[in-house]
Formats: structure tokens, C-alpha cells, sequence
């Protein structure tokens, strides 16, 4: 069986956008996106010791090669990095269209994506895919486990818990509750450099430049402003002893 | 111009957030429609005529009822198309966001999500990047979909006449038919809530293990407040459901909120944004949680919080 993973590479600490682009400043030092690591994590947790195969794969710039390969080094066994001038800048629509164009080639039995983006979080771009893929799709999952040709999720909502199941192939997005990542090991580290990984442009994978990128987007950013400040935050940093400036701080207030 | 509103509802009643959607939908003018899927909804249709709502479309098919996105991506398509809907709104949900993106690939059209407002020229507004910056954001093509953060809009009748309803009728896709739920865990209401409580002490993932809730529970205790939870710690299985506060869990609006090892999501910041003080307690300096805390403390809560509890129950 195949499972594929979607991954992004995402800024490293807090993004900013960019004044003159109005898009997310991507020219920072980047790192995997954090909630995909629990992506990464369920697919070798699935593999355990089988022969099934765990792609990654990630529509991002040249850059995003780091964040595959620190998914190889958990234990992938291959990586997929779509990257293009011509997808920069792309919005929902766009990204599933290049994302479920590049898995259409990969034909994986279960595609799993991580919680959000931490830098767009949208937590939605895998119900755009599942629809481009007419595959079905399960969301939040917390709890996920495969019996023959079936998948079954638990997943919470704003009423409780759902018990989901779906044929496969399926498209399913896991919770960061679901496991708690592996740290890459030194000999994962060092065996990710050796394991198969491939790079495409949109014309490899058969996207129109037209589709991607601002060209293929419904969406855009038209201004940036600041947020209603907060008044009045303050920020202390220490140990045992801040335990009185918070009680301070509160008599202050007059909550104790 | 015509703006279709997508009614979520559970155990026979209409969400607050959808309806607070549709009297927003209602305020930019030009007709508004509803659109409500599952077993009963016609019966429910008529209440979205007062907050706006002039028609009502409507799939009742018991066999819909579970809360499953990919049937009503279907329906909504199909309701666009023929109603010629040029924007789709919906209160963001887990069921309804999964409907919007679906509903976004099916359609090619742009949709703009976590928004608090939106202006009758249809500039949406999007606090992003943790809120730390104000999004005005556009869709450059019809139809517009968007999704809206939790408790952006009142649910404030606008004192409208029972709308036109209308059945729809749709093949739906194979895949659209594909996932079933095959059990659920509703919440009961049981006792007291924390959405009643003065103060609240909320645990996250930062307490590092389910036992270690303890110190929540007894800062808890020495302040005379309740517990809370962040979704991490309750998939988890660290603490109870009924405690857990933000998007899917419960809004709580208490005079002191203590947050201990949350990072503060999004999700968490909308169901704890309007407490009057907040002071958070997270070992990571750059936590997005500080960014609207009014006393953040760059420390460790092993460290800090026991000496806390200590303090207060002295000071009795
Ligand atoms: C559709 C959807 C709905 C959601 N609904 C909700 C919801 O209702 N409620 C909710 O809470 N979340 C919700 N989430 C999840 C949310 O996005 C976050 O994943 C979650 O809130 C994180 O929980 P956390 O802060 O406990 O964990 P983490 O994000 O892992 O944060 C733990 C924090 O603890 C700090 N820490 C670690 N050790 C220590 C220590 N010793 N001392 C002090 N600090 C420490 C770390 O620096 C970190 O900031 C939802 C997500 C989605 C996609
Ligand atoms: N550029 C990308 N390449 C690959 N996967 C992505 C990309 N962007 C988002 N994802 C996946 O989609 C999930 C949800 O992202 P979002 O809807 O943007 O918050 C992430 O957790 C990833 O699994």
C-alpha cells in the first residue's frame, strides 16, 4: 500500500507578510510545518514494519527540499517537491489544483494532511483536494486506524465526538493530539540524503501556469492594516519568583 | 446581486453562528437565500425568514442528517448554479469548512476564510498571522465563498416574513457518498459549566503529562474558579470534553483566565478573547498566546505554578 503525506514548508517563529508583495515573507529560514509532523508521524505509525511505501509531498519554493527532507529522516521513503516560479502566490483553489494534480500521479491509497498551515491557517485545503480527486474525506481526525480496505477516524466537533469510516482511497486530515512526533534520528539524517526524491515544475506534473500562482487565484489581498492594539500588556520572564508578580499584578487588579 | 447562506443545524435547532451569518448576508442587501441540508430542515426553514432570509432551499433527506461535508458540497453546487448565486457564506464550523474548500474546488471559486467582517463592496476582513496583522481581502471572480470566524456576528433578527421555500433535488457523486459515521459521542449537559464560572484555569499541552492537571486543578481551588482545556489535551484524553474551551468546545467570558502551557491557537482565542483579564503562563517567549495576554510570563509552569497556589492560599 501507499500512503502519501502532504507537508509544507512554512517560516520559521512568527511570519510577516511582505508590504510590497502582500504575501507571506517565504525568504526567512523555513522549517516543517509542525502540524505535519503528525501527519509524517501516522504514516510510519501505519507502515510499522510493513511494506508499504510513505511519500511526501509539498508545493513549495526550492527551499521546501529542507522541510521533505526532515520528513525522510523520520522514516519516509520518498519525497515529491513540486516547485515553480509560476505557483508562487497561490491561493486555495490553486494549491489543490497543483497538490491533487501532483497525488493524481502517486495514485496513494490514503492521503493524509496535518492540522493547518501554521502560517495561513486555513485548516481546509484537504477537502479542496479530496473534491479534485473525487475521493472521500474525514477531517480533525484523533484517532485513526485501517482494517482491510477500510479507514476509520474518531474526530471531534463542536457537539462531541464523531466515529467516521471511508472506503479507500481517502483523504483524511489528522488532529496534533493523533501521536507525538519522532525525533529524526542521526542515522535518519543521514539516510534521507540517499532516498529518492524528486523535484517538478508545473508543465512536469501537467498545470497550466495560467491555473497557479496570482494567475490561477480567486482570491487576493488588497490592504494590510494593524489589529485593535490590546492596551495595557505587560511580559515578565522568570522562575518560582514570578509566582509573586503574578499575585501582585491580580491584587492590582483586585482578583484575589 | 444575491447572497446564499449556508444554516447549519443540530438536534432540531439552527446554529446561532449560521443565523448571525445571515443576518450579516441580509445587511448587504440583494435577496438572500438559505440553504439547509439533512432529515427535517424543511420544518426549521421557516425561522431563517427573521433574520433575513427571503428563500429556502432545502434538501430534507434523513439519510443527509449526519454531519458529513461532502453531500451537501453537492446540494450547495447545484443550488448556486440554478439559483445563480454570486456569493456563498457560511459560519465557520468543522462541517462547514470542509463544505466551503469543497465547495471552492468544485466551483473554481476563491474562498476567503477566518473573517470578522465583510463590506457591502465585499472587502472581507481577516485578522491573520495570529492577528497580528488586519487582512482586507477580495475575490476577483464569482462566486465569492467565505468562511467566518466563530461569534463574528450577533444572531439579531431582522424581523423578515417566513421565507419562499424550495426543495432541491441532486444526484449526488459516488464520492460525495463514501464516508459514513458510523457512531458519535454527543456531549451531554451535565452540572455546572465553566462557561458560568468567574475564573478560569486552563491546562494545555505545556503541563506535559494528564496527571500533571493537578496544578490547574488546584490554582483552580485556592482562586475559587474552574478548569478548562485546550482540543490538544482533550483528543488526548488528558481531560473531559465538557472542559474544553475554543472553536469546538465552549466561549468563555470569565474576569480572570490563567492559561498554563497553551500556545494559543486561533481556535482557542475565540472561545477565550473576551475574558476580561488574562494572564498566561508558556516557557516559549514568542507563544503566540502573549500577543493578547495582559500579563504573559516567559516561565515554566512546574516552576511557577505550585509557588502561585502556594501564595494565594496564604494570603487567606
Ligand atoms: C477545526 C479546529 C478546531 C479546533 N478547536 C479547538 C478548540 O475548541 N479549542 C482548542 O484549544 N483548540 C482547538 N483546535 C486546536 C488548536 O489549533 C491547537 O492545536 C490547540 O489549541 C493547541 O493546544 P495546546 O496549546 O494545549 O498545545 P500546544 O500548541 O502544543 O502548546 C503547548 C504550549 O505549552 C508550552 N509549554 C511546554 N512546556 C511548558 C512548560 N513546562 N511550562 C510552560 N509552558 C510550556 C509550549 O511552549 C507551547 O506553547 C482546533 C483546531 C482545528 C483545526
Ligand atoms: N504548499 C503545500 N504543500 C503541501 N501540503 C500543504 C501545502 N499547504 C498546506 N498543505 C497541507 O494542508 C494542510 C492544511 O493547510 P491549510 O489548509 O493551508 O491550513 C497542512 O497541514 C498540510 O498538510
Amino acid at each position: 500500500m501507499k500512503i502519501a503525506v502532504c507537508v509544507k514548508h512554512v517560516p520559521e517563529g512568527a511570519s510577516k507578510i511582505d508590504p510590497a508583495t502582500k504575501r507571506i515573507d517565504r525568504s526567512r529560514e523555513g522549517a516543517l510545518n509542525h502540524f505535519d509532523a503528525n501527519a509524517v508521524e501516522e504514516a510510519l505509525r501505519l507502515k510499522g514494519d510493513g511494506d508499504t511505501e510513505v511519500v511526501v509531498v509539498s508545493m513549495g519554493p526550492e527551499q521546501a527540499g529542507d522541510s521533505l527532507r526532515k520528513a525522510l529522516a523520520m522514516g519516509a521513503d520518498r519525497a515529491v517537491l513540486v516547485s515553480d516560479d509560476a505557483a508562487a502566490g497561490s491561493d486555495l483553489v490553486a494549491t489543490s489544483k497543483i497538490l491533487a494534480q501532483a497525488l493524481e500521479r502517486e495514485g496513494a491509497e490514503l492521503v493524509l494532511f496535518g492540522q493547518q498551515a501554521s502560517d495561513a491557517d486555513g485548516a481546509v485545503l484537504w477537502a479542496a483536494v479530496a473534491e479534485r480527486l473525487r475521493r472521500p474525506v474525514i477531517s480533525q481526525a484523533a484517532e485513526l486506524s485501517l482494517a482491510g480496505e477500510t479507514v476509520h477516524v474518531k474526530r471531534q466537533t463542536e457537539f462531541g465526538y464523531d466515529v467516521i469510516e471511508a472506503p479507500l482511497p481517502a483523504v483524511v486530515s489528522v488532529s496534533d493530539a493523533i501521536n507525538e512526533p519522532r525525533y529524526p534520528s542521526l542515522k535518519g539524517i543521514m539516510g534521507a540524503k540517499k532516498k529518492p526524491s524528486e523535484t517538478f515544475t508545473l508543465a512536469d506534473i501537467g498545470v497550466a501556469a495560467g491555473d497557479a500562482g496570482e494567475a490561477g487565484s480567486k482570491t487576493e489581498v488588497l490592504a494590510l492594516g494593524d489589529p485593535p492594539a490590546r492596551a495595557d500588556s505587560r511580559k515578565i520572564e522568570g522562575d518560582a519568583s514570578a509566582a509573586q508578580a503574578i499575585v501582585d499584578f491580580l491584587a492590582e487588579k483586585r482578583l484575589v | 446581486m444575491s447572497t446564499l447562506v449556508f444554516v447549519e443545524h443540530h438536534e432540531g435547532e439552527l446554529q446561532k453562528g449560521s443565523l448571525g451569518v445571515l443576518a450579516k448576508a441580509a445587511s448587504l442587501g440583494g435577496d438572500v437565500g438559505a440553504v439547509l441540508v439533512g432529515g427535517g430542515v424543511k420544518a426549521l426553514a421557516a425561522e431563517t425568514g427573521a433574520y433575513g432570509a427571503t428563500k429556502a432551499h432545502v434538501l430534507d433527506d434523513a439519510s443527509l442528517d449526519p454531519p458529513l461535508p461532502q453531500a451537501r458540497v453537492d446540494a450547495i453546487a447545484q443550488v448556486v448554479r440554478d439559483g445563480g448565486y454570486d456569493t456563498v457564506l457560511f459560519a465557520n464550523s468543522v462541517l462547514a469548512a470542509d463544505i466551503a474548500a469543497g465547495l471552492a474546488a468544485r466551483l473554481d471559486a476563491g474562498l476567503n476564510w477566518d473573517l470578522v467582517d465583510i463590506r457591502t463592496d465585499f472587502v472581507g476582513k481577516r485578522p491573520a498571522l495570529q492577528d497580528t496583522v488586519l487582512v482586507d481581502v477580495g475575490w476577483r471572480s464569482t462566486p465569492r465563498l467565505a468562511l467566518f470566524r466563530a461569534g463574528s456576528f450577533d444572531a439579531t433578527p431582522t424581523g423578515g416574513s417566513a421565507p419562499a421555500v424550495e426543495d432541491v433535488s441532486v444526484d449526488l457523486e459516488e464520492h460525495s457518498r463514501a464516508a459514513k459515521i458510523v457512531g458519535q459521542e454527543l456531549e451531554q449537559a451535565s452540572g455546572p459549566s465553566i462557561e458560568d464560572a468567574e475564573i478560569v484555569i486552563a491546562g494545555g499541552r505545556g503541563l506535559g503529562a494528564p496527571e500533571n492537571f493537578t496544578l490547574a486543578e488546584e490554582l483552580a481551588k485556592a482562586l475559587g474558579g474552574a478548569v478548562g482545556a485546550t482540543r490538544a489535551v482533550v483528543d488526548a484524553g488528558w481531560y473531559p470534553y465538557a472542559a474544553q474551551i475554543g472553536q469546538t468546545g465552549k466561549t468563555v467570558s470569565p474576569k480572570l483566565y490563567i492559561a498554563l502551557g497553551i500556545s494559543g491557537a486561533i481556535q482557542h482565542k475565540v472561545g477565550m478573547q473576551s475574558s476580561n483579564t488574562i494572564v498566561a503562563i508558556n516557557k516559549d517567549p514568542n507563544a503566540p498566546i502573549f500577543e493578547f495576554s495582559d500579563l504573559g510570563v516567559v516561565g515554566d509552569v512546574h516552576e511557577i505554578v505550585p509557588k502561585l497556589t502556594e501564595l494565594i492560599n496564604a494570603r487567606k
